[in-house]
């Protein structure tokens, strides 16, 4: 057989109308990607431009130095204790109350009609917008405690995490092998000793990257803190203060009629952002060790 | 004397007619996933000391009557079961029953090794930890002697605490059964440990299998019919008819269900006529 006939040929090439579309489309691809870029890139470009002639130790040390005092030291050194301070509370009460939840969606409901509604209602608080998110901690709060405060800056930024760290935990345990489970059950484990020594421990990872995505997401958020934790031109003063966080300290010095404070702003920009990115960082650090061999 | 496996002996530790203790003695069991019945009428015995091999096409019910002996099925979803389990005279269906207790008593090694992404040396030591809090030295001991059972000591005694997912599928199915024999269970029931395994694994685990007899009762489904007759002293045999519910066609010595079935069904499934 010298022929080979049409259906068995290897070395055909496709049509070029086929190779043209093909590549017109990739290059479209392409392009939408970098474009899809631009604004990240841009951002990061302009808050670097701006930001980094102000970087200086002093802003990472001092306080806001009052308007129109030059020469003297200024930073905004209360607002990244405060954003910390705040973005640790919000942790203490949303990661146990996130993680037991998730466990109960993932392993003990069985799939009820309980555990559809709370998945719904996690569902929806996840998008109930920041500024909501105030409001709710204003009222439940600030106005109960009358006054601003920390507490109530962090119970806001509570709010916004619950939901992040129940879903990215439950779909951690989720992705947890059921041989797994049933392996521990066969030794004689109990449904508790099953579930805390073997589930959780093998999505930990997981579950430790749900809870930074959530630390990112709340050390960013303006809006929860502009009316709890308000803000403050001194150092931290007690939980039961008004208190300076990075993002709202940008909110106002960036708007701000004086230019000093807008020069601040960006530098805050610049490091709230470095922030947020070495969260994000250590996340993925972790996540890539989810399946490495120890 | 009469030779029958159906014994309706009414004392349930005598020895049966063969002389066997039957460490498991099923009475009519039959179950359903929800409400789709799996299997139905099932009664045999399993002896102490003994390997009994549990074969059938795929689809018979096979490892759905493994899983029933250890309760363990009930953790995959809704299940009934009519008839009864006896472990050496206790109803392990009984609402007393302790589920942790039973299956510390009839382990399990199941089809793909699921070794815990731990190291070995925790592998091995987990069901232990579960139920006690041992000392570091007796807890070795325990270690020890469990992967020297599984046959696996001498290849990993210096890598205990390395990761057991970084062991060879062969090896982490023994880990899997050296964590199994940790507890110290009197049954051992194995679903189709082999099938995941290349030949040279599957003949050390065979040849484990033969070896564990002497301190333990094993119950084990297979696909493999030469395994079966390889390992196993008694066979049972499971099929299906058109209602798609497993049931047992027969019970007996391997030798005789290999030999000298009585079952045609049995006769042309040993023979590789069908399944």
């Amino acid at each position: 057989m010298k022929e080979t006939s049409i259906t068995q040929e290897l070395y055909r090439p496709l049509s070029p109308a086929r190779t043209a579309f093909s590549r017109g489309m990739t290059t479209i691809a392409f392009l939408l990607s970098g474009l899809a870029l631009l604004p990240l890139l841009a951002i990061l470009f302009e808050i670097l431009r701006q930001g980094i002639p102000n970087l200086k130790w002093e802003v990472l040390t001092s306080l806001p130095a009052p308007v129109g005092m030059e020469g003297l030291p200024s930073g905004f050194a209360n607002a990244i204790v405060g954003t910390v301070i705040m973005v640790g509370i919000a942790s203490l009460i949303s990661i146990p109350v996130g993680v037991l939840t998730a466990i109960y969606l993932a392993e003990f409901s069985k799939g009820s009609p309980i555990a559809h509604l709370i998945r719904f209602v996690v569902t929806v608080l996840s998008g109930v917008p920041s500024i909501v998110v105030g409001v709710f901690a204003y009222a439940v709060v600030v106005l109960t405690f009358k006054g601003f405060s920390a507490f109530a800056g962090g119970f806001a930024l509570s709010v916004i995490m619950l939901p992040i760290v129940i879903l990215a935990t439950e779909e951690a345990l989720k992705l947890v092998p059921t041989s797994l489970r049933l392996a521990s059950s066969a030794l004689g484990a109990s449904r508790f000793q099953t579930v805390f020594r073997v589930t959780i421990a093998t999505a930990l990872p997981g579950i430790t990257t749900g809870v930074l995505l959530a630390v990112a997401r709340a050390a960013g958020e303006t809006a929860p803190l502009l009316f709890t934790a308000l803000f403050s031109q001194n150092w931290f003063e007690g939980l039961t203060s008004p208190t300076a966080s990075l993002s709202v300290l940008i909110y106002n010095y960036a708007s701000s009629a004086y230019a000093e404070q807008n020069t601040l702003a960006w530098t805050a920009s610049l490091i709230l952002v470095g922030i947020v990115l070495l969260v994000n960082v250590a996340s993925r650090i972790v996540t890539s060790n989810r399946f490495k061999i120890r | 004397m009469q030779f029958s496996f159906h014994d309706s002996a009414t004392d349930p530790s005598s020895p049966t007619a063969s002389g066997m203790t039957p460490a498991l003695r099923v009475k009519d069991l039959a179950f359903y996933y929800g409400s789709q019945k799996a299997i139905e009428s099932v009664s045999m015995d399993i002896y102490q000391g003994q390997v009994t091999a549990i074969i059938g096409p795929s689809g018979c019910g096979k490892s759905t009557f493994l899983k029933a002996l250890n309760r363990i099925s009930e953790l995959e979803g809704t299940v009934r079961v009519e008839g009864q389990v006896e472990f050496f005279g206790q109803n392990i269906y009984s609402r007393q029953v302790n589920l942790n207790r039973l299956r510390r008593q009839i382990g399990m090694v199941f089809q793909k090794p699921n070794p815990f992404p731990i190291s070995i040396y925790d592998n091995v030591a987990y069901g232990v930890r579960v139920y006690s809090r041992p000392s570091r030295s007796s807890l070795d001991e325990t270690v020890e002697s469990a992967l020297k059972s599984a046959a696996l000591w001498s290849e990993v005694k210096d890598n205990l605490n390395k990761s057991a997912l970084g062991l060879s599928g062969g090896q982490q199915q023994r880990l899997c059964i050296a964590r199994a024999l940790a507890v110290k269970p009197k049954i051992l029931l194995m679903d189709e440990p082999c099938s995941a395994l290349d030949p040279i694994a599957t003949m050390k685990i065979e040849e484990l299998i033969d070896h564990l007899r002497q301190e333990l009762t094993i119950a084990i489904v297979t696909h493999n019919m030469q395994q079966a007759s390889r390992v196993s002293q008694y066979t049972a045999f499971f099929s299906t008819d058109e209602s798609r519910i497993g049931q047992l066609i027969e019970f007996g010595s391997t030798a005789q269900i290999f030999m000298e079935a009585s079952q045609p069904r049995t006769r042309d499934y040993v023979e590789g006529r069908f399944g």
